[in-house]
């Protein structure tokens, strides 16, 4: 099986996008949580009900093809910052990160797929692909799903559909997720009413936090809450398609925000070039939201394109417990800033300023990588 | 500012679309990461607003007592689960507890979802469980018929072809 370090030395194939181009969706998470029967659940499990339901899943989850030279690892046996940069990765989730034996995590090489085993419920398995792929992500991980079911016996029921811990999850056990970077949106102050809009028909929206209506470096996240009563195939559709069309809402507001006020969005991103290439010490909030006007340059024409994924890497690089890992040893939150600001210093070396680019050509929006076809 | 559960001083904001409305908490690093405020995928403010977070954080297991109180009513054959366990934490012990609680799961559900009965993948295997018991009702029910009409010869070779379902292994 793969170490740890080896699992983590290399970006995940989703965040540096298999794909080429990156535009206002970074990537397409699918989640299914599958519960064996009559087992108690993880929640309610007494330790040794919980290590004979890990005994029963971990053979069958290391043994599908999909986990060939893979991670798997018991939980208690990875350190807390090993955990953290799991979390970070989108790889485990953060209530996953706090438990110890009984528990494990069995990740795919590439980290495309990852398997929680006793999370909330026995199983919680996930598929990541960049970019808009939320169909892509549910074939290979329903697969996968029909692969497992040939040697556990999952909780069904006809009317209920897959029993979870959690009622809210009952049914499909699907939760449909993508990670959407809104600059336009927020610069040209819609996110609030677009943000609604999703709401309102009965989808998730996440930020991470952040003050007042910005969330952090203008990532959010749209999901399905519902799980009962609708099939896969109807959820993603709708999801995939109301993504979709935030996607192209941030696309035009991109593109007005260039043609009426093209001095301000040469400002916000010479700025935050300027301080990400020069800061000294930097955290995390303000490195993420100068990121994200990097981020907003590469897909303009500032900076080169491949600046979105050198963005994308460094989103995940700046992380608190990727630089303890990154520097071997336990980190104060000033070292750590400093630290911070040395490697994003030291990636963007190369990085030409945008003045010297745009006198020698003309700035335009990048195609809709969404829709490679109306280049 | 000041966090909204402590007296600490706030760093983690938090805005959130709470059924349309913007809601707004303001929390100091401790109760964020108390209340897993910090982690994108798990977290609903609603949870915080509506105490949920604060009832049942973490694994439930940490809250639940060691002795699941009697008189909680009724209680799951296969798990010990009590209605008083399903009051607390809303969440359920194992997958016969749906059957245990099936009036509560239904009050439950109601409202939380687009619909309240599944439509979706179904695991092979209990497909075919499912077809064979269809099936076996199928054929006992002409097995009746077969003896009522004392054609014997027939009912010998559905009775046979029962017993070949019943022994297949799912």
């Amino acid at each position: 099986m793969m170490r740890f370090s080896t699992l983590v030395k290399h970006p995940a194939d989703w965040m540096t996008g298999g794909q080429g181009e990156h535009g206002a969706v970074l990537t397409s998470r699918i989640r299914l949580a599958r519960n064996l029967r009559r087992q108690p659940f993880p929640g309610w499990a007494k330790r040794e009900q919980r290590t004979a339901a890990l005994d029963l899943m971990r053979p069958a989850v290391e043994a599908l093809p999909a986990m060939k030279d893979g991670f798997s690892q018991e939980l208690g046996d990875l350190s807390s910052v090993q955990k953290q940069v799991l979390v970070e990765r989108h790889l485990i989730s953060r209530e996953h990160a706090a438990r110890g034996d009984g528990s494990a995590a069995v990740i795919e090489r590439r980290q495309s797929f990852s398997l929680m085993l006793n999370e909330e419920d026995h199983l919680r398995m996930q598929a990541i692909r960049p970019g808009l792929q939320l169909t892509a992500a549910f074939t290979a991980l329903s697969e996968l799903d029909s692969e497992l079911e040939k040697s556990l016996e999952f909780a069904f029921d006809p009317t209920l559909g897959y029993l979870t811990t959690c009622p809210t999850n009952l049914g499909t056990g699907l939760r449909a997720s993508a990670m959407l970077h809104l600059p336009g949106l927020v610069l040209s102050d819609q996110i609030g009413q677009v943000l609604q809009a999703v709401n309102k028909i009965g989808l998730a929206v996440r930020g991470l936090y952040g003050e007042g209506t910005e969330s952090l470096g203008n990532l959010y996240q749209i999901s399905n809450q519902s799980t009962l009563g609708e099939s896969e195939e109807t959820i993603i559709r709708r999801l995939e398609r109301v993504i979709a069309q935030v996607a192209n809402h941030e696309r035009n507001a991109r593109e007005k925000l260039l043609d009426d006020d093209p001095e301000m969005v040469a400002d916000k991103i010479g700025r935050a070039y300027g301080v990400l290439r020069h800061a000294h010490i930097i955290d995390s909030k303000e490195a993420l939201n100068h990121l994200s006007l990097l981020r907003l340059g590469g897909t303009l024409g500032f900076f080169p394109p491949e600046t979105v994924i050198l963005c994308d890497t460094l989103l995940m690089d700046i992380q608190p417990a990727h630089l303890q890992l990154h520097s071997g040893r336990k980190l104060s939150p000033e070292e750590r800033d400093a630290i911070r600001a040395e490697i994003v210093r030291s990636r963007l070396l190369s990085l030409e300023s945008p003045d010297n680019r745009s006198t020698t050509r003309d700035i335009k929006p990048l195609p809709d990588p969404n829709n490679p076809g109306d280049a | 500012m000041k966090c909204d559960f402590c007296d600490k001083k706030a760093s983690v904001f938090l805005t959130q679309l709470v059924e349309g409305q913007m809601k707004k908490v303001c929390l100091c690093d401790h109760c964020a990461k108390e209340r897993g405020v910090t982690d994108p995928t798990g977290f609903s403010l609603a949870d915080v607003l509506l105490g949920g977070v604060a009832a049942g954080a973490g694994p439930f297991s940490a809250a639940k007592p060691p002795h699941a109180t009697p008189g909680g009513g009724r209680k799951c054959p296969n798990c010990g689960f009590t209605l008083d366990d399903l009051r607390r934490v809303r969440r359920f012990g194992c997958s016969d507890c749906y059957t245990t609680f099936g009036e509560e799961v239904g009050q439950m559900v109601r409202g939380m979802h687009k619909g309240t009965s599944h439509v979706g993948k179904v695991p092979a295997g209990l497909m075919a469980l499912h077809f064979r018991h269809q099936r076996i009702e199928e054929l006992r029910s002409r097995l009746d018929q077969a003896v009522a009409s004392e054609s014997y010869e027939e009912a010998a070779g559905i009775r046979d072809e029962i017993l070949q379902l019943n022994e297949t292994k799912p």
